[in-house]
């Protein structure tokens, strides 16, 4: 069993609205998963199944192959994206109270709350009030309250916003510790350079159904074109782009470069191998750059999207 | 995992510790009590203002009708002509010259009393001398007819009709009152308890949706479970302000009439003074001892009961539902809609039980009522003192239950949909559609 949490054709209505249509998903243990979708795609209703906060019309979803129980809410820590915190009650009472929600007693919740307040050296807002902090501190108060219980599942629906990007630096190098540490995490966001930053396993979710799911590694491999971003310097620019015109498919490309050379997209078929093609350009120019490209999770993003319109 | 006892000391704690919560809990029995001896202490003043009325009567036929009392005093002015006493009157500053014209015979006298004043007495001053003046007349006229003095007074009787039920149990006009005291006081208890403490729930949801805390909560315990810790948590709060002002009310009260040195059991208006003296006082101590009585043939354990029952069942009915607003509307100026369709019944219960059961504690209108869920607790707690079997008080309790159970269902319902609602108003046909979610 190596999928800590498995989603079996979940499905969910709000009246005549389908929230989810027969999605499964497979979370593999000590993974980050990317859940991503469109705005409304049903990204929120998904992890509140699995927070068992809405109850699915269909489907199951399995924690460590059991069905989800109320007590597996110890093992899960949620972060949600519409989230906040009692504004006139003291920070240290707060995270012992949420710390206490989540079935830790009191005193080993004031020890890994010592801990926590030391690593983070927030030790001295333990009195403090919530509306006495600024938005990015309450959020640290947040995510401590979230991982706090040690849960085998964390997750994190858009976790750095709020955040500068020091405290946002922070809070993703805590969250690669703890995946390194054991812990298994969902991570939904539509911020794609921390997706491709952060996720081994990414699922996509448009419009209530699940359209694409797998290893972020294979699924841009799935997506890539053959197409290679190539620099060249050349005394006759017009001659070289036009002998390449003439064996390869040719866009232009932009990208930073010290020399002002000649900048091309080439996408080369599948008889063609890369080392094919580095010979032919040195033999025909000066190469400054040879870089294959990989569509980036935001290309993969969009162009599913669109695809699934 | 039973997170309740966490959720209601959380609730409660919040509550008890918060500033206007504390401030509200010891200054109001405070306002309350400053207001009460200013109060008392003016009507005191008051008492203290002598009056002197001059009576200038032509007849003759009402001597000695007007004695001096402790505030009032009467000059008699006989033999002057009616402008001269006025001048005098004036003169003297007197409250005001009591003027019974010439009249032909007793029938006459009616029309030519006149009471000239500075200022436009009292009403009470004005009564009173009418009641004095009709009292002397009437025993004039007897006397025409023959009748004497002591025979009109042994005439006087003095007539209470005991009650009795049919199973022997006694009761008397006074016993009725102190039902009615002792209902009303219940029923208004609990409609007051509801309305204050209902709308703190209600506040307290809508402060979690605000702040958005709620999905960080419910991911952690059911959200049936946070409603009810926030009614019982809200309610010991409730409760513990109650006794405060009830223990903090009662020994200022004692405090402040000590050091004022006001009776406050002898409050007594200068009215009161005067209709007493026409109308035959009647015998204080007499009334005190009814009153005792009274009290003790009251059905005690079954008033005790069965106002902790109702009281209770009736505040929990009403408490989920003020949570299920909270949850479904956003901010406070929106509860506006669903608040009334809250309190009409709420109302409705306490008109009943004031015009219907004091005239008729076991008429239909009152029984019916008694047994509505929406309005029982009150009505019925208003009625328990009157008398009512058994069969009826659990009938009414089992349907309070019952509902009880039902709207916690329903509110259950429109709170766990509702607290994650943001952004718009909800209709009540949306609120409908939420229940099947």
């Amino acid at each position: 069993m190596n999928d800590l949490l498995v989603a079996n054709s979940v499905s969910k209505s709000f009246g005549d609205f389908k929230a989810l249509n027969q999605v499964s998903i497979a979370v593999p243990k000590g993974s980050i998963f990317g859940l991503l979708g469109p705005n409304g795609a049903g990204k929120t209703t998904l992890i509140r199944i699995i927070n068992q906060i809405t109850m699915p019309d269909e489907g199951a979803v399995l924690l460590d192959g059991q069905p989800l129980k109320p007590e597996h809410v110890r093992d899960i820590g949620y972060l949600p994206e519409e989230r906040g915190l009692y504004k006139s009650m003291k920070v240290g009472e707060q995270c012992l109270y949420l710390a206490q929600l989540k079935g830790l007693t009191k005193t080993e919740a004031k020890a890994r709350l010592k801990y926590w307040f030391d690593k983070l050296e927030i030790g001295d807002w333990w009195n403090k009030k919530i509306q006495e902090l600024s938005k990015g501190q309450a959020q640290k108060i947040q995510f401590i309250v979230t991982v706090l219980h040690q849960p085998k599942l964390l997750i994190f629906d858009e976790p750095f916003s709020g955040f500068d990007p020091i405290n946002a630096n922070l809070i993703k190098d805590e969250i690669l510790q703890l995946r390194d540490e054991g812990a298994t995490v969902i991570f939904s966001t539509h911020r794609m350079e921390s997706v491709e930053e952060l996720c081994d396993h990414i699922a996509l979710i448009h419009k209530s159904n699940k359209v694409l799911d797998g290893k972020l590694n294979d699924i841009k491999r799935q997506y890539k074109t053959n197409t290679f971003e190539v620099g060249l310097e050349s005394l006759d620019r017009a001659k070289v782009i036009s002998e390449i015109q003439d064996k390869f498919e040719v866009l232009p490309a932009t990208f930073r470069n010290l020399n002002d050379d000649i900048k091309l997209n080439i996408k080369i078929n599948e008889q063609t191998s890369p080392n094919d093609l580095l010979s032919f350009l040195t033999s025909k120019a000066q190469v400054h750059h040879f870089v294959e490209v990989i569509p980036s999770a935001s290309d993969i993003f969009i162009q599913t999207v669109k695809n699934n319109q | 995992m039973n997170h309740l006892p966490l959720i209601i000391k959380r609730e409660y704690f919040t509550k008890v510790k918060n500033k206007s919560f504390i401030v509200m809990t010891f200054l109001s029995p405070l306002i309350m009590i400053a207001l009460f001896a200013v109060v008392a202490y003016l009507s005191q003043l008051n008492n203290d203002k002598e009056r002197t009325i001059s009576i200038l009567d032509d007849t003759g036929y009402l001597e000695e009708v007007f004695q001096n009392t402790e505030f009032t005093t009467y000059t008699n002015l006989n033999g002057l002509s009616l402008d001269d006493a006025i001048a005098l009157v004036k003169e003297k500053e007197d409250y005001g010259l009591l003027y019974i014209g010439k009249a032909s015979s007793l029938d006459d006298v009616s029309g030519n009393v006149k009471f000239y004043s500075e200022e436009s007495p009292s009403l009470s001053v004005i009564s009173g001398l009418e009641l004095q003046i009709e009292k002397r007349l009437k025993e004039k006229k007897l006397e025409l007819d023959g009748v004497s003095l002591a025979q009109i007074e042994a005439s006087q009787t003095d007539i209470e009709i005991g009650q009795e039920s049919f199973e022997g149990e006694k009761s008397s006009k006074i016993d009725n009152v102190v039902k009615l005291a002792f209902g009303g006081a219940a029923g208004y208890l609990l409609f007051m308890f509801i309305v204050i403490y209902g709308n703190m729930i209600m506040r307290s949801v809508i402060e979690e949706k605000t702040s958005r805390i709620i999905e960080v909560i419910i991911s952690s315990v059911k959200p049936i479970q946070l409603m009810m810790g926030k009614i019982i948590g809200t309610s010991l709060a409730g409760i513990t302000q109650f006794v405060i002002w009830v223990i903090l009310g009662g020994v200022l009260l004692v405090v402040v009439s000590a050091i004022f040195g006001i009776d406050l059991t002898q409050v007594q208006t200068p009215q009161q003074e005067m209709m007493n003296q026409a109308m035959q006082a009647d015998g204080t101590q007499a009334m005190a001892e009814n009153l005792i009585t009274a009290i003790s043939n009251l059905p005690l354990t079954n008033l005790i009961i069965a106002f902790l029952f109702f009281f209770i069942g009736g505040y929990l009915l009403y408490s989920s539902l003020y949570a299920a607003i909270g949850a479904a509307v956003d901010n406070e100026t929106d509860t506006q809609q669903f608040m009334l369709p809250i309190l009409m019944p709420l109302i409705l219960a306490v008109y009943v039980g004031v015009f219907t059961v004091i005239e008729d504690p076991h008429g239909t209108i009152s029984t019916v009522f008694s047994f509505i869920p929406f309005t029982s607790p009150v009505v019925m707690l208003m009625r328990i003192p009157f008398g009512v079997p058994l069969w009826q008080q659990g009938l009414s309790l089992l349907l309070l239950i019952g509902t009880f159970i039902f709207a916690v269902w329903f509110a259950a319902k429109i709170y766990r949909v509702g607290i994650l609602m943001y952004g718009k108003k909800p209709t009540y046909k949306e609120l409908f559609k939420w229940l099947k979610y």
